[in-house]
């Protein structure tokens, strides 16, 4: 098994080149100004926010917990519009349409701004059906289109070989690992043009984990990504672009190597390295 | 910081204490232990009282005259008289409970989706639990009555529809109850996931949500055909009974419940042997839809 | 500046095992001052005994650089430092190799103090007393720079690197001038030469010891380009008339 592949020499230069790239890159989600309130008269969850997830690249979100990063991700596809009395403030900008506009088909957007949650949330039904049942929502398929499409979603996904003899049974029956890469190839189907991964990880044992980055370093060759983390070295590992948030603000946003090496904010410093309090 | 050092150790003494306090806590935990096996104990055996007497008393008459006749008059002082059945009552009571199944059920799951879906912690929702849950458990003989007084009266006669409208209006605060707990116990991320998809709500509900709640769903529709089909008092009040097959809706229709309660008050021997045979019956028969709704929902796990 | 003496990490062991790394490279730096010190002197008082000393004490900081670049590895390891902290690893274990060639630098200074010592004396060595003091100056203000997180004295050394090349240069010119007027000066002024160019180098480590402390504290490297003046690389020298 290759799960890693270890090459001391390259290790710190990689990833220096690999941030370099990101500063270039144009943004796919531009948050301009964004303040966000859970109920009226509870303090702001998010103060002012103002970052941009670059085009076809991963953008890491950490900070301790109640900082705000789940509350912006949940903000950037519209899932807090569920909640009566959550209510956000500002522009969150994509192909130059602001994605708040009360106006906008939430459905639609949902179908490019795709989510997988923190655990893994098979729908009861079979490993087809799973990944079918998005497809279906947004586009008329025929069987040999549909079946194309559950392949290719299941292969880009990473578990395609591990399912493609049991597509018929039920996605209850899969490990923890393989139902989190389930729900990310049922999001990759409906082929959304950003997916933002809350917390993906955390559920799930080490190797499942590293399985999950590489495929989150697969992925960004064609969508834009954004990973809300509690674990540092998960950040380090697969972000381009590290944001830290603390308290509903954004302290610092930068290139992972720099945030990780020479943070310019003495509070991102605090935290990466452990001096939290 | 408290003033008083802590030692890391314990002493002779506080070891004493401590296996005195444990004594002290087995002796504590075997005696309530005693009270519970003692209080199964009685209620076994009452049950198993129960069904010995629904046995014996019942047994001699389980045979197939009562499965396929009619009510006939009393064999006593005739021993050639034709003796009677319980067909009428048995097919009445599933035509009643099915219809109330059938008119209680969706609505109870559309009550019961609103409440768990769409008005969760609204002042509306709270009202609907609450009338729900008195409903739940308000006398049947209520419920009969008012039926009694919107559809009997009105058509001027007993009728099956009225039976099945009282029956009805009992599922529903079962299948409200089942629906929404169900509802309720499933992960919100599950939800989000699918809204996350780009799916409207109501997709997320029909498609995702119950289906991942159908056993829990079909169990609580199961346990309320369970508790109808052993309801006397509203049917007393609204379909009446009777003693013949009748497959109209809009005539008085028999039930079991009701044939044991006239047969046992008749003072015929042959008619009481007859009730002991229909209490079986509906004692089985509920058995039977409690276990089957046991094993579904096994199966389902 | 980003580091902030006062916060201390949420792991104590953390904090103990840092400090003990600032203490190992302290102790390690210390050695190295000490041995450049005495091979000077050894050189300048013609005293063989102390240069002996001086080589087989290069054991001792050989040692010292395996045992810091051990803890070092295990501290990444285990405790996959970050920002400040990864950057403070790096830097000591870059830093223990500089002191490392240092000690070596020292040693053979030494040995060749010892031949030096059998030859005839016939300079004055005021130059060379005045390099050493100034390299050891700058080691000593660069590893105290490491241990307290001290930019502005890392700072200092790297800019006075310059003063260094001149004197080397001067002592370059010296002996060159020693060679051609008495060519049985040659053996000990070559000796000379390199010693002068191992106490050059030890000046050339200490300052890459105070970029590193540079890089270990701000986060920033500082330019390419640092003050030199050493210009024996393209010194000639004309046969007297």
């Amino acid at each position: 098994m290759s799960m890693t592949e270890t090459n001391p020499a390259s290790g710190f230069g990689g990833v220096q080149a690999r941030s370099e790239a990101a500063v270039s890159q144009q943004a796919r989600v531009s948050v301009r100004n964004l303040d966000f309130y859970y109920a009226a008269g509870l303090p702001k969850a998010l103060k002012g926010i103002n970052f941009d997830l670059p085009e076809r690249q991963v953008t890491g979100m950490i900070g301790p917990s109640g900082c705000g990063k789940s509350t912006l991700l949940r903000v950037l596809n519209r899932m807090f519009s569920l909640y009566p009395g959550q209510r956000a403030e500002g522009e969150v900008l994509m192909d130059g349409h602001n994605i708040l506009d009360p106006k906008l088909d939430v459905n639609e957007l949902r179908s490019r701004i795709g989510m997988v949650f923190q655990k893994p949330t098979p729908f009861p039904m079979t490993i087809w059906e799973n990944i079918a049942f998005g497809i279906r929502l947004h586009e008329k398929l025929n069987k040999a289109d549909m079946a194309a499409r559950i392949e290719w979603a299941l292969t880009r996904a990473a578990i395609w070989g591990e399912v493609k003899d049991r597509l018929h049974t039920s996605a209850m029956g899969l490990s923890g690992g393989q139902q989190q890469r389930l729900c990310i190839a049922r999001t990759i189907a409906v082929r959304p043009e950003v997916i933002l991964l809350d917390e993906p990880t955390s559920a799930l044992d080490p190797i499942s984990t590293l399985k999950i980055e590489e495929l989150i370093d697969e992925l960004k060759r064609d969508f834009t990504i954004a990973i809300v983390t509690h674990n540092m070295q998960q950040a380090a590992r697969c972000a381009d672009q590290v944001a830290f948030f603390y308290l509903g603000e954004l302290i610092e946003v930068a290139p992972a190597a720099q945030l990780f090496t020479a943070p310019k904010h003495p509070r991102t410093q605090d935290y990466i390295t452990g001096r939290f309090g | 910081m408290s003033t008083t050092t802590i030692a890391f150790t314990r002493t002779a003494a506080e070891h004493a204490t401590a296996r005195a306090m444990s004594r002290r806590r087995r002796l504590i935990d075997h005696t309530v232990r005693l009270f519970c096996i003692g209080a199964t104990l009685v209620g076994l055996f009452f049950l198993a009282s129960i069904l010995f007497t629904l046995l014996v008393k019942g047994l001699p008459r389980l045979d197939l005259l009562t499965f396929t006749r009619e009510f006939q008059p009393t064999t006593y002082g005739d021993p050639d008289a034709p003796a009677g059945g319980l067909l009428h009552a048995i097919l009445g009571t599933l035509v009643q409970s099915g219809m109330g199944i059938l008119i209680g059920t969706p609505i109870g799951i559309l009550v019961g989706t609103y409440l768990s879906e769409y008005a969760r912690g609204s002042a509306l929702g709270n009202a609907v639990r609450f009338v729900s849950d008195v409903l739940l458990s308000a006398p049947s003989v209520l419920v009969g009555l008012f039926v009694y007084q919107l559809l009997v009266l009105p058509a001027g006669g007993f009728s099956a529809i009225a039976g099945s409208v009282a029956l009805a209006i009992l599922v529903i605060p079962v299948v409200v109850r089942t629906t929404e707990d169900m509802l309720q116990l499933l992960p919100n991320t599950l939800r989000e996931a699918v809204i996350g998809l780009g799916a409207p709500k109501w997709k997320m509900i029909t498609l995702i949500a119950y289906r991942a709640a159908l056993s829990g769903i079909v169990t609580g529709v199961l346990l309320a055909f369970a508790r109808i089909a052993g309801e006397t008092a509203p049917l007393l009040l609204t379909s009446f009974g009777n003693n013949i097959v009748s497959w109209n809706l809009g005539n008085a229709m028999g039930s079991l419940p009701i044939a044991i309660y006239q047969q046992a008050n008749s003072g015929f021997p042959d008619l009481i042997a007859l009730a002991w045979t229909g209490a079986l019956i509906v004692t089985l028969g509920v058995l039977a839809i409690n276990i089957s709704a046991r094993l579904f929902l096994a199966r389902r796990k | 500046m980003p580091t902030n003496e006062s916060s201390q990490h949420i792991v104590t062991s953390y904090d103990q095992e840092l400090k003990r790394l600032r203490a190992m490279i302290a102790r390690m730096g210390g050695l190295a001052e000490q041995q450049v010190d005495d091979s000077t002197r050894a050189l300048v008082r013609r005293d063989t005994e102390l240069a002996a000393q001086v080589v087989t004490r290069d054991a001792e900081i050989d040692a010292l650089e395996r045992e810091i670049e051990q803890f070092s590895v295990r501290l990444l390891a285990l405790r996959q430092p970050m920002a400040a902290d990864l950057r403070l690893i790096i830097a000591c274990m870059k830093v223990s190799q500089d002191l490392e060639r240092i000690g070596d630098y020292a040693r053979n200074a030494a040995k060749r103090s010892i031949v030096i010592a059998n030859q005839p004396a016939f300079s004055s060595m005021n130059g060379f007393s005045r390099l050493a003091h100034l390299v050891q100056e700058n080691l000593k203000g660069a590893i105290d720079a490491l241990v307290n997180d001290d930019v502005a004295r890392a700072d200092e050394v790297w800019a006075s690197d310059e003063q260094v090349d001149d004197i080397y240069n001067g002592i370059f010119r010296e002996l060159l001038t020693f060679m051609m007027e008495d060519p049985r000066n040659i053996t000990a002024a070559t000796h000379l030469l390199f010693v002068a160019k191992n106490l050059e180098r030890i000046g050339d480590h200490a300052t890459n010891i105070a970029e590193r402390v540079h890089f270990a504290v701000v986060g920033e490297n500082l330019p390419d380009e640092r003050p030199k003046a050493d210009s024996s690389a393209y010194a000639v020298v004309r046969a007297p008339d």
